[in-house]
């Protein structure tokens, strides 16, 4: 077997009132793809946080021995110099400089502070192909999709060396195509001897790529599987996650359907800035009362542009295309028009767009319905806290009061906000885009469960998400989105990933 | 998944001095002007709290406390407005040239001059909500246009007096109807009034919490802030009413301090507001109509910005080419020194008051030390920064 490259010795880490790590050992072998899973909040993040320095030798009890020596890291700048790199889920890119400044930046090919271009852009072009990304290294961050930029993150790790890499939910944003570039990638790096620590809730990803999965539950390490010998099935790591097995990961409905009450026609979108670009291409679809309606494809096929345009004009010019609400054409022009005609759109993004994270539980759950705790436009208090108390009980937001700044949650409870949130405001139609983008297992069946009871009390659901076994999991119906365009509609039941990929592909990819 | 997760209400009774700290920066900022205050009342050998001293710091600030409420807003929207002293100054000629040199009736007038200030606050509004100018841009410009304007109104010339009956806005006192010897009954009683009705709303309030289960402050805490607030006021309204009364401006004031403390803390606008600035892009993805509230703010503000002109222009008896100037730096510096936060969300009316408070005794207690204008700039800078500091500080370690 090979050699270890990095051990970690019966780490502890308390903070005030928690212990975060309790006496986890780990280590990782030169050359492996070690993946790290667990529920949020069983301590991924803390541990390598500990491994990265970003919580200094002193901080924590336990010893860091990386190759071969026993390492005090006093930040970041020292595990770097060692080789140990970690790319967080937050990309940490300029998105106004190029790729070559971004690449070098912080440690630029100079010579007594002047930057040599030709240099720079020499070896920025050998990172972006060995990282397979066809860019050419003047352009803007900005105008890189996140799949790509993904793939900056590493060529900026490649150039300072990197022994181990740390990869924290790299694909969380990634649609499957990107997705696989970069585990590809990943594989290749094993292939070249340099280790790498990978954070993912995508359990097929993690079964796909990695040699051994350690499981954390609860801040203690529960397990290290061994992947060398076949893979290992997914239920076995979930009932380690989550410390009991879990019958199934999507809960049983028992779907009832209604009348159409939903009739979108030849909804078109232009994109913001490019305006020669429809984004969304006369699409046409109906939805049902208790109807989950999912909508795939590709990251980009104008899923999110067609759910905010709809939803107020919130993104994009609108075009042309009609929607009619229990066969009455609504106006949903503006925000509010749209919440009126009973629509709502819980956010992809829930940190940009969905909550005001400085802001409490309380204040943020009726944001969207403010009339229906106040009287005459004065808000009462004690309804507003009898709301919020009562969407935290319900829809399980763990969080220590309604007081509770929503920064401080994790994101499965910052999600449940996001969906408080809508749900006061009591819509008929509710469309949920990528609603458990970044989250444990745990909360996902939670959110399901939400989902399929509020079906269940006759309300009609938009499912957007890039997991397909998600929306195989929980909607009813499908359509398939491409570049803009609906390409394909077909029943959840006769539907499967290789159908799906298939209309895509046939549709152009 | 976990069905025994425990779902019961928690109620928070943290313990005094935990409550303390977690609130430290609505208390910090009410500690801080008490120990100013008796920082000077010391130094000066009694004067700060002298009637006709007290009474005339009310009078020297009233016109920053009066832009300081809607600066408030404008702040915890995530803007900010330069233009204020320019206006305030505008407004002041403006309402001089038409009482004093068109005789008109100076009741119209003031409407009138209050309509002029709510249009230039809606005219800049209109840029910094429809097409997203930074609305630093937009009142730094405007600060510039209406500071030639007064100057173009004015001709360079200071125009005065104002008849009695429009100085009496500034200058006047209540009433002392009863004929009290030696002290303005009327105004002695309506301080006790505003002391009492302030204790009992508290208590209401808190006894309504302590019912439904909310958190609570700690109780000694809550009798020992309460009852200093209402000796407080109860005493001031006694020395005031000693000397002559309760100024007509306290009252505008107290009035609006009431009102727009009401409508940020208790109103879904002012819930809207906070959240705007908490947070546009959510706020706006939640029906809130972002762009008309943000706009409705600058008019607000140009409104209280035309009123503070009037009453510093009664107050002067006078309008001045120089009336106003630099007057926006110490409005600003009120509101952030009062705990409002530069990226917006966070900020209250109360706080922004009594920034501006602290300033002002500031401003007088050195006055009467005899400090010199350089080093009272000095000091007052580094009070700004040191307010600012504490609060990012406090808010790092939460």
């Amino acid at each position: 077997m090979s050699e270890t490259i990095l051990e970690m010795r019966n780490i502890t880490k308390t903070f005030p009132g928690v212990r975060a790590l309790d006496d986890v050992s780990f280590s990782v072998r030169r050359g492996e793809i070690h993946a790290l899973v667990g529920e949020n909040g069983a301590g991924k993040s803390t541990l390598m946080k500990v491994l990265s320095g970003v919580y200094p030798h002193g901080e924590y009890e336990g010893d860091i021995v990386y190759e071969g020596e026993v390492k005090a890291f006093r930040g970041i700048a020292d595990s770097e110099r060692d080789g140990i790199i970690i790319i967080h889920q937050e990309l940490a890119l300029v998105p106004l400089l190029s790729i070559a400044e971004n690449i070098f930046l912080g440690n630029e090919c100079a010579s007594r502070g002047v930057i040599d271009w030709r240099e720079t852009n020499r070896r920025t072009g050998e990172l972006l192909a060995r990282v397979g990304l066809r860019e050419r290294p003047e352009t803007k961050v900005m105008h890189l999709g996140l799949g790509k930029q993904q793939l900056l993150e590493i060529a900026k790790a490649l150039s300072r060396e990197v022994r181990l890499l740390i990869l924290d939910e790299p694909t969380s944003s990634l649609n499957e195509h990107d997705s696989d570039a970069l585990l590809e990638l990943l594989i290749e790096f094993r292939r070249r001897g340099i280790s790498s620590i990978l954070i993912s809730h995508k359990l097929n990803e993690v079964s796909k790529v990695a040699d051994t999965i350690t499981i954390l539950r609860d801040g203690m390490a529960v397990t290290s599987l061994d992947c060398s010998k076949g893979p290992v099935p997914e239920d076995r790591v979930i009932r380690d996650m989550v410390g009991r097995s879990l019958s199934d990961r999507y809960p049983s409905r028992d779907p009832k359907i209604g009348p159409t009450i939903l009739d979108v026609r030849d909804w078109t979108v232009r994109h913001p800035i490019d305006t020669s670009r429809l984004v969304v291409d006369k699409v046409n679809f109906t939805l049902r009362e208790g109807e989950v309606l999912g909508i795939a494809g590709l990251m980009g096929s104008g899923r999110t542009e067609l759910a905010m345009n709809m939803f107020g004009r919130s993104y994009g010019t609108y075009v042309s295309g009609e929607a009619l609400i229990r066969g009455k054409t609504v106006d949903l022009s503006s925000v509010p028009a749209a919440i009126d005609a009973g629509l709502a759109y819980a956010t992809e993004d829930r940190k940009t767009f969905g909550l005001v994270l400085d802001q409490t539980i309380r204040r943020n759950v009726p944001l969207a319905n403010l009339d229906g705790i106040a009287s005459k436009g004065v808000v009462d208090r004690h309804r507003e806290a009898h709301v919020a108390e009562d969407y935290r009980n319900r829809v399980r937001i763990k969080s220590s009061s309604i007081e509770q700044a929503t920064v401080n949650l994790s994101g499965g409870n910052q999600q449940k906000v996001v969906l408080s949130k809508w749900l006061f405001a009591d819509p008929d139609i509710l469309i949920l885009d990528e609603p458990t983008r970044g989250i444990d297992v745990g909360a996902k069946f939670e959110i399901y469960t939400i989902i399929r009871d509020l079906a269940a009390s006759g309300k009609s659901i938009i499912v957007i998400s890039s997991e397909m076994p998600e929306l195989l999991g929980i909607t009813d119906r499908l359509y398939v989105m491409n570049k803009g365009r609906f390409v394909g509609e077909l029943p959840t039941a006769q539907a499967s990933q290789e159908k799906i990929m298939s209309i895509i592909i046939k549709a152009g990819g | 998944m976990d069905q025994t997760v425990t779902t019961e209400p928690t109620p928070v009774r943290a313990s005094g001095v935990s409550f303390f700290r977690a609130n430290m920066r609505e208390y910090g900022i009410l500690i801080a002007l008490v120990v100013i205050m008796a920082f000077f009342q010391f130094a000066t050998g009694g004067i700060l709290l002298r009637p006709v001293n007290l009474t005339n710091l009310i009078l020297q600030n009233s016109y920053i406390v009066i832009m300081a409420v809607g600066m408030l807003l404008v702040i915890v929207s995530g803007h900010i407005d330069l233009s204020v002293g320019s206006v305030l100054g505008f407004v002041g000629a403006l309402a001089a040239v038409m009482i004093v040199q068109w005789d008109m009736n100076y009741v119209l007038a003031s409407i009138l001059c209050l309509g002029v200030g709510a249009a230039i606050g809606a005219a800049q509004g209109f840029w910094i909500a429809y097409f997203r100018i930074p609305s630093f841009i937009v009142t730094l410009a405007g600060m510039l246009v209406f500071k030639g304007l007064t100057l173009w109104l004015l001709a360079g010339q200071s125009v005065g007096p104002f008849p009695p009956t429009f100085q009496l806005m500034s200058s006047g006192f209540l009433p002392d109807v009863f004929g009290g010897d030696g002290i303005n009954i009327l105004s002695l009683v309506m301080g006790l009034g505003v002391a009492a009705l302030l204790l009992y709303l508290a208590m209401r309030a808190r006894s309504q919490e302590i019912k439904r289960g909310l958190p609570t402050e700690p109780a000694a805490l809550f009798t020992v802030k309460n009852a200093l607030i209402a000796l407080a006021i109860a005493y001031m309204s006694y020395l005031m009413a000693s000397f002559r009364g309760l100024p007509n401006v306290f009252i505008i004031m107290a009035l609006l301090i009431a009102v727009y403390s009401f409508v940020a803390n208790r109103t879904t606008v002012g819930r809207r507001i906070y959240a705007i600035g908490g947070n546009e892009k959510a706020a706006k993805l939640s029906g809130i109509r972002t762009e008309r509230l943000v706009f409705l703010t600058f008019a607000n503000m140009g409104m209280l910005a035309a009123l503070a002109g009037l009453v510093f222009a009664a107050r002067l008896n006078t309008a001045t080419p120089k009336a106003g100037l630099g007057f926006e730096l110490d409005v600003i510096a009120a509101v952030f020194i009062g705990g409002a936060s530069m990226s917006g969300g966070v900020g209250t009316i109360v706080g922004a008051v009594i920034g501006a408070f602290i300033m002002g005794v500031m401003n007088n207690g050195m006055s009467i030390l005899g400090i010199g204008i350089d080093y009272q700039q000095v000091i007052k800078g580094l009070v700004l920064l040191a307010a600012v500091i504490f609060d990012v500080y406090n808010k790092n370690k939460a």
